[in-house]
């Protein structure tokens, strides 16, 4: 039947700087669902997460329906379909952090942070999310802040970088 | 052929099969779950393993999927051997971790393929401790009921909807054992294939709607053969009745129609037959102007009394059966009948009929179109006019990647594979329309162009076909396509009522014929038995205009399941009721034709009847009641009769059965086919009717009831080899007298592969349908009438109709949900259009013309051609606007979005009490 | 001490190697030589001989792989493809994470080296997404490179051209199998391909492709530049060249070291990871990665060898081991592995994806005392059935059930007695 053209939101949904970047992506992909995970993350970089407008809106851009894109965005680990705070922080428990004892560590970090797995605090600082093997495995146990990686973790270390952050976050 | 050895017997399988087809096809029952026919593999339910051995001296052999390794020569497998069991049985055990196990309460249950390969592969007891995963719901719409905790990730649905069907709005979302398949949000399903869900999802996930409202357990169901009445296509259904309600609709296989898949018109669109419009009983206009129903035996008295042997004048129809037809017109003599269609209608009809007898080209079925590899489509909306050709279109455009694959040495079943090497590339289809269509999304190129621009498109690129004289470059990358495909095919229609389109269609197809003799050419046709119709009335000239202009010659006019008011403007209507002509009416439902009649005679609908209809390529088919016709309803050709004996005509009076009008009918040149379209009455299988029931059904049958008085006794089926019992053979009979498939262990559709000669191959029965239309291959010659052409003209538009599945169709639209899905009418306009008048999407126009002015809801679009407005035909509050109609339109400024407000028209506003309803 | 190839511009300070720091150690030349005097066929005959087997996890020997590539006449015209399968996300492995982040042009050589030879024009680095520091130092040398001409049109002048792009994975270790690898590039749920046909023939936007781990690809500039000859000296058992072998658990010096081929499994752990800390005994290591079998005490003296290990009944994998002690509890160790391949199933294949959360589910009921003999049998079950390459649609779940499947084989001992003591044995000691 007859096409509904509802009013495009893309444009004022995305910024410009969004747009400009998934532009750059589509010039190298030959047809545009090619760059779906590329622009979800380039919408997540900024906001931390990819909300439901964005995600609508992304679909428009690419010429995708909802359902496309929302398969694509829910099946990567990386890409987050709930806020988060703003330091997502990644807690590796897979083999060698495990033999190396990162179960007592995570239960340290969630009483410090008073939150689990999934959760993000109250101040919405951090969020906290298990993550598979971050390979540095010599190093472990091992966790990521943001972007940055912390090695050979213990208690006191943990209260350290936690307090760094916070202080970091008060700015 | 290749011979591949399974568990040390030889068997001879067809070419390029897959070792699960080839199984089945030796008649083995290996299980799977997510391979199909028409979808072909992928390897995900993993449930299809066999162990295969390299040669005679490997023992130990390893598990390999059925579905997705080739049945190449000397193949050597084990179904049987304890490894292979144990893995399949272990496949159902892990896909039973999650699965509720709710079969009581599940409208699957009975014909669940899963509960079939669970009971196949000896899974009993688990040993599953944990939680099971559950999912929330979502509404889909009216059509599909939703139960995400029946999954078993098959991803059959979503390869129906999205990759078969071109659906956007259902996908596979999340991962691992957490995969959910469904919208992104609760919504009704866009696709106008969705109700296919029901059937391609092996548990009970997509379920149908209706059916669950009034609900019956598959082997309670009483089925026929039957073919659907929604469109001219003539897909074959198998519809299923119980307690003299007709429950549902299934796909019937038919491999040169519709495969495995029918429209959610044909299988949602027949709620009318139970509904609250239906006649009943036969009524007599009373003097005040209401019906008096009158009593059974009354009626041969008031039949007599109003015919005499005044002149007799009858309207048949394009969706009654070519009997009833026939046996008006044999009635009324032929210069008295008329075929019942519009004059453009009946034109073009007529016109496509004989292009068809003549022209070099093929006239495909929907199987040949599925092999097209360059397509044109000129006028046509196909998704909205003949659906289930869309599908098969949409399927063509994949032969470029099946061909492709088949260079790099990969087989067409091999899906996954298939598609990721084409990636976007398709068989070349291009689409000229007024507006947009649903196959734009795989168009490599669309145009936008009013009615008169596409024929005129389609002469132009048909001389440049002979001639090579255009620089449009449109037009000479066209040609290209087209000269250099194997099986180009030209499609078109009436459903513009643009006469000179279907010629321009024939003039493409005729000048791409002299250098490929596989050129196809294919017209829709809008009601079920349109052709037939006109096959019948071929020579005859009698319109519904010159009944009109002689309408007071004429004493008694019968109209048969025919509502003039879709065909006749207010004007017209207004001249027949106001004429001292008796009207007598045969029909199904209620309408605007009744009301005005003096007599109604209730109809048997498709379900309580059998009959024959011609469809689009002039294939003619039979279909069977599923259930004897209720209350006083008589099937029209029986009414017929009737109303010889009233006159006294002693040939028709002499009438016992069926097969004696299908026997009359035949001796007409057109028709000479009909007798080989089925079997006659006398027919029997091993000595034994063929059960309409389940052998399994709950109800009671007593075996000697026909010899005895203790017991009742089955309803007697005397015109046909069918039986409204479970008794009798339902298995070596011809395949257009099978009304439901089912076989020991196979009691989902799936049983279907028991009755063809090979997985996706013809029936073990036959093909059923017998082509009427035979082509003469002495050429078309191409007359075009240059009346006038397009030119825009400031503030005026043309109308040009655009169609919907639900709610375009007459019957099917006085469906619940069919009516629901419709919607409100609508015209469109081009966004430029809408741009200078200042509305947008959802706002009101005021439409005004001749006799007309009404307010109406606007959609916008980017593809409607400019100058045109596109209305929603069909619509029965819209039935003044006509195609071809110069109208203006403007922006209502008092529009309330979701009410069609109608002004003033002289029909509507002496007809608004009385139909409330609609607004 | 052996000679450093792949690592010799690679030192305890996590620093970058910058390209003209890169190029004063012999960088690029390899890529000069080849450019300057050697047919891609030639290059393509080098790396057969040289022998070099994939580093990536599964050991096919590169040279041959690369061959299956069709020739341009071969098929129809259209780009070709190489992808540097940088995705680095099995259990214990943290080899390629080092290689980017130290030495990024020693990769990118490699990589247009690759590319030279099997006629791709189109490169990818498909890396993961939390590699932010590789990714980082990554799209610097690759600037770098369009600035000195390797990247780019006409590469140093031949008529040889290449685009190459990093792309961070959004997550999901199955990105690391190379078809689904190639669905994550193209921007769809990464479910892996049916193989046949080889990504070589229909790969990224169905065009031919090759996908290789980095280690593999770092090896390629060696090759070119000083021979396949002197490539298979390195070796000192069967395989040819160095590889980066990896230790990690409790022992006292974790670590990455490159040693040669064959270098026996004690040596790398007496030697370089200095034995097991105080007061723990070894039981027994995964030799490569978390998708690998155990290997136990009687194994110690093999030579990492992809032929030995795989006749021991494991597999070299990625060459980074994980060591079991004796006061972790195998059971314990295993779940932590199944629960990871479960989250991570990608969910397209049945005994994959619904079988895997009840080996879980049995093996929490057996950690948490609820086990019964029965489950005990299950899980030989499940191992056959989830674990016979074959049955699932990819390599995920076999790799899977290795670790379960030797841990019942050599450990069978600790999962009775979870049963019979009704609780996990090792809890005692409050280890974890
Ligand atoms: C589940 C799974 C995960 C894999 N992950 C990786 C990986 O992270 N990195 C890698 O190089 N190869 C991985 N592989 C192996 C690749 O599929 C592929 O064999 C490899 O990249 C080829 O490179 P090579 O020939 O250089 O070893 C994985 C395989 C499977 C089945
Ligand atoms: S084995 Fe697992 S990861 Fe591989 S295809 Fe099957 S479900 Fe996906
Ligand atoms: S039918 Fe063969 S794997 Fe599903």
């Amino acid at each position: 039947m007859i096409d509904n053209i509802i009013q495009s939101e893309t444009a004022s949904t995305l910024t410009s700087e969004e747009l400009q970047l998934i532009n750059l992506e589509l010039s190298h992909v030959p047809q545009k669902s090619g760059a779906a995970i590329d622009a979800l993350k380039i919408v997540q970089a900024k906001r931390g997460w990819v909300s439901d407008e964005c995600l609508i809106a992304i679909a428009k851009l690419l010429e995708m329906s909802a359902e496309e894109l929302e398969g694509i965005a829910t099946f990567y680990n990386l890409i987050f379909r709930r806020p988060v705070g703003d330091k997502v922080i990644l807690f590796c428990d897979s083999v060698s952090c495990w033999l190396c004892g990162c179960e007592n560590q995570k239960h340290k970090l969630s009483e410090i942070l008073k939150i689990d797995y999934g959760e993000t605090t109250k101040d919405n600082q951090f969020t906290l999310l298990p993550v598979p093997c971050l390979g540095a495995c010599d190093k472990a146990p091992v966790m990521m802040v943001g972007d940055d990686l912390f090695t050979n973790l213990n208690s006191s270390k943990l209260e350290q970088i936690i307090a760094y952050y916070r202080k970091e976050g008060e700015k | 052929m290749p011979t591949i050895i399974v568990d040390g017997k030889s068997y001879e399988v067809s070419r390029g099969k897959n070792l699960l087809e080839a199984c089945l096809d030796a008649g083995l029952d290996l299980p799977y779950f997510c391979w199909h026919p028409a979808m072909g593999s992928v390897g995900s339910c993993r449930q299809c393993a066999l162990v295969q051995y390299r040669d005679d001296d490997d023992k130990h052999g390893r598990i390999v999927m059925g579905c997705m390794t080739p049945a190449a020569d000397g193949t050597r497998v084990s179904l049987k051997v304890d490894e292979a069991k144990e893995f399949r049985e272990a496949v159902v055990e892990s896909l039973m971790l999650n699965h509720p196990h709710d079969c009581p309460v599940c409208s699957e249950g009975g014909e669940c393929h899963l509960q079939d390969m669970t009971v196949m592969v000896g899974h009993r007891d688990r040993r599953y401790k944990g939680k099971k995963n559950t999912h929330r719901n979502q509404y889909l719409g009216p059509l599909i009921n939703h139960e995400m905790n029946r999954c078993i990730t098959c991803y059959r649905c979503e390869r129906f909807y999205r990759d078969y069907a071109g659906g956007k709005d259902l996908a596979a979302q999340a991962s691992r054992d957490r995969i959910y398949f469904g919208r992104h949000q609760d919504g009704i399903l866009e696709s106008e294939f969705s109700g296919n869900l029901v059937e391609v999802c092996p548990t009970g996930v997509f379920t149908d709607k209706p059916f669950l409202e009034d609900y019956s357990r598959k082997w309670d169901l009483q089925s026929s053969p039957s073919i659907c009445s929604g469109c001219g296509v003539g897909c074959n259904i198998s519809p299923g009745e119980r307690y003299g309600r007709l429950k549902r609709i299934h796909n019937r296989y038919n491999q040169e129609i519709n495969g495995y898949f029918i429209c959610d018109r044909g299988r949602f669109g027949a709620g009318y037959v139970n509904g609250d419009k239906r006649t009943d009983y036969v009524g007599l206009k009373e003097p005040s102007g209401t019906f008096k129903a009158l009593k059974r035996g009354e009626v041969s008295y008031h039949l007599t009394r109003w015919i005499g042997d005044g002149n007799i004048v009858g309207i048949g129809s394009p969706r009654a059966s070519v009997e009833s037809n026939y046996l008006l017109q044999k009635l009324v003599g032929p210069s008295n009948f008329s075929a019942g269609l519009s004059f453009k209608e009946q034109t073009i009809l007529k016109r496509q009929v004989s292009i068809l007898q003549t022209t070099k080209a093929r006239n495909p079925s929907v199987k040949d179109i599925e092999m097209a590899d360059a397509v044109l489509v000129l006028g046509e909306d196909l998704t909205n006019t003949a659906a289930r050709i869309a599908l098969a279109i949409r399927q063509a455009t994949k032969n470029k990647a099946i061909a492709m694959a088949k260079e790099m040495g990969i087989e067409a079943w091999h899906d996954g594979a298939v598609k990721n090497l084409a990636q976007e590339e398709r068989s070349p289809l291009f689409i000229a329309t007024p507006a947009s269509t649903k196959l734009d999304d795989i168009a490599l190129a669309t145009m936008t162009l009013a009615p008169e621009e596409i024929a005129d498109f389609g002469l132009k690129l048909a001389r440049h076909l002979t001639e090579g004289d255009s620089e449009d470059p449109q037009i000479t990358e066209i040609a290209t396509h087209l000269t250099t495909a194997e099986r180009p095919l030209i499609i078109s229609g009436p459903s513009l009522l643009n006469a000179n389109i279907v010629e321009s269609a024939a003039a493409v197809a005729e000048a791409l014929v002299r250098s490929n003799q596989n050129t196809q050419l294919s017209f829709t046709s809008p009601e079920s038995n349109s052709i037939g119709s006109i096959l019948l009335s071929e020579d005859q000239n009698l319109t519904l205009q010159k009944i009109i202009e002689g309408i007071n010659e004429i004493d008694v006019l019968i109209v048969l399941e025919n509502d003039l008011s879709r065909r006749l403007s207010a004007f017209e209507m207004k001249q027949i009721n106001a004429s001292s002509a008796k009207i007598i009416s045969i029909d199904i439902l209620e309408n605007e034709t009744l009301e005005m009649s003096d007599m109604v005679l209730p109809a048997a609908s498709f379900a309580e009847t059998q009959g024959t209809l011609v469809n689009n390529e002039g294939r003619a088919q039979r279909f069977y009641s599923v259930f004897p016709p209720l209350n006083d309803r008589l099937p029209s050709w029986q009414w017929v009769i009737e109303l010889a004996r009233a006159i006294g005509n002693k040939e028709l009076s002499a009438i016992e059965s069926f097969d004696e009008i299908v026997e009359l009918c035949a001796k007409n040149n057109n028709f000479q086919a009909l007798l080989s379209v089925a079997p006659n009455k006398n027919f029997r299988d091993h000595g034994l009717k063929i059960p309409r029931q389940t052998h399994r059904n709950s109800g009671r049958t007593a075996i000697t009831a026909d010899v005895s008085v203790h017991e009742l006794q089955q309803t007697p089926d005397n015109e046909t080899p069918l039986a409204y019992s479970m008794e009798g053979l339902n298995r070596d009979q011809p395949s257009v007298l099978t009304p439901f498939v089912w076989s020991p262990g196979w009691n989902s559709n799936q049983s279907l592969q028991k009755f063809q000669a090979e997985t996706d191959g013809p029936l073990k029965g036959g093909a059923s349908g017998v082509k009427l239309i035979k082509s003469s291959g002495s050429g078309v010659s191409v007359a075009c009438d240059p009346t006038f052409s397009f030119t825009l003209e400031k503030n005026f538009w043309r109308l040009v109709p655009i169609y919907s599945l639900h709610g375009s169709e007459e019957m099917s639209y006085h469906t619940k949900e069919i009516s629901q899905l419709a919607g409100l009418p609508f015209i469109v306009l081009s966004d430029k259009d809408a741009n200078n008048m200042k509305v947008s999407d959802g706002d009101g126009v005021v439409v005004t013309g001749e006799n007309l002015k009404m307010s109406i809801s606007v959609r916008v679009s980017s593809r409607m051609a400019e100058g045109c407005a596109g209305y929603s035909a069909g619509y029965n509050e819209i039935e003044q606007l006509t195609a071809d109609a110069h109208v203006q339109i403007s922006r209502d400024n008092d529009w309330q979005p979701l009410k069609p407000v109608v002004i003033a028209t002289d029909r509507i506003a002496s007809f608004k009490s009385q139909d409330s309803r609609h607004v | 001490m052996t000679e450093k190839v792949l690592t010799k511009n690679i030192s305890k300070v996590n620093d970058t190697t910058p390209i003209d720091k890169y190029e004063a150690s012999e960088g690029y030349l390899g890529l000069r030589k080849a450019l300057k005097s050697m047919a891609p066929a030639e290059c393509l005959s080098e790396v057969k001989n040289s022998k070099l087997r994939g580093r990536g996890g599964a050991g096919f020997p590169t040279g041959t792989k690369w061959s299956f590539v069709p020739k341009n006449e071969d098929c129809l015209p259209g780009h070709k493809y190489l992808i540097c399968n940088a995705d680095e996300m099995e259990p214990g492995t943290f080899k390629d994470r080092l290689l980017m982040e130290q030495d990024p042009h020693q990769l990118i050589e490699g990589m247009i080296l690759s590319a030279y030879t099997i006629g791709a024009d189109v490169a990818y680095i498909f890396i993961r997404g939390e590699y932010r520091l590789a990714i980082q130092r990554l799209n610097e040398a690759i600037k770098e490179c369009y600035n000195s001409g390797y990247l780019g049109r006409n590469i140093l002048g031949s008529a040889f051209s290449l685009e190459m792009y990093v792309h961070p994975s959004a997550g999901r270790y199955i990105c690391g199998e190379e078809t689904a690898l190639i669905n994550a590039l193209e921007g769809k749920r990464a479910n892996p391909r049916a193989k046949p046909p080889f990504p070589q023939v229909s790969g990224l936007w169905g065009r031919p492709t090759i996908v290789n781990n980095v280690e593999t690809l770092c090896n390629i500039p060696h090759i070119i530049h000083k021979g396949a000859e002197w490539f298979k000296t390195l070796g000192v058992g069967e395989d040819s060249g160095t590889k980066l072998f990896g230790v990690s658990g409790r022992v006292k010096n974790p670590g990455c070291w490159e040693l040669p081929m064959g270098t026996p499994i004690r040596q790398i752990l007496e030697n370089y990871a200095d034995g097991m800390q105080t007061g723990l005994n070894f039981k027994g290591l995964l030799p490569g990665g978390g998708s690998t079998d155990f290997l136990i005490e009687s194994h110690l003296d093999l030579p990492m060898d992809y032929n030995v290990i795989g006749a021991a009944g494991s597999r070299m994998g990625t060459g980074t081991m994980i060591v079991l002690d004796d006061q972790s509890c195998p059971v314990g160790m295993v779940l932590n592995l199944i629960r990871f391949f479960a989250q991570e199933s990608c969910g397209f294949c049945t005994p994959c994806r619904d079988g895997l959360p009840w080996t879980r589910q049995v093996l929490e009921d057996l950690e948490n005392g609820k086990g019964s003999e029965e489950d005990l049998e299950t899980l030989a079950y499940q191992v056959k059935y989830i674990g016979t390459p074959g049955n699932t649609h990819c390599a995920l779940a076999p790799g899977a059930m290795e670790p379960l499947q030797s841990a019942m084989k050599y450990f069978y001992e600790d999962f009775k007695d979870h049963v019979t003591l009704g609780r996990c044995p090792y809890e005692i000691d409050g280890v974890h």
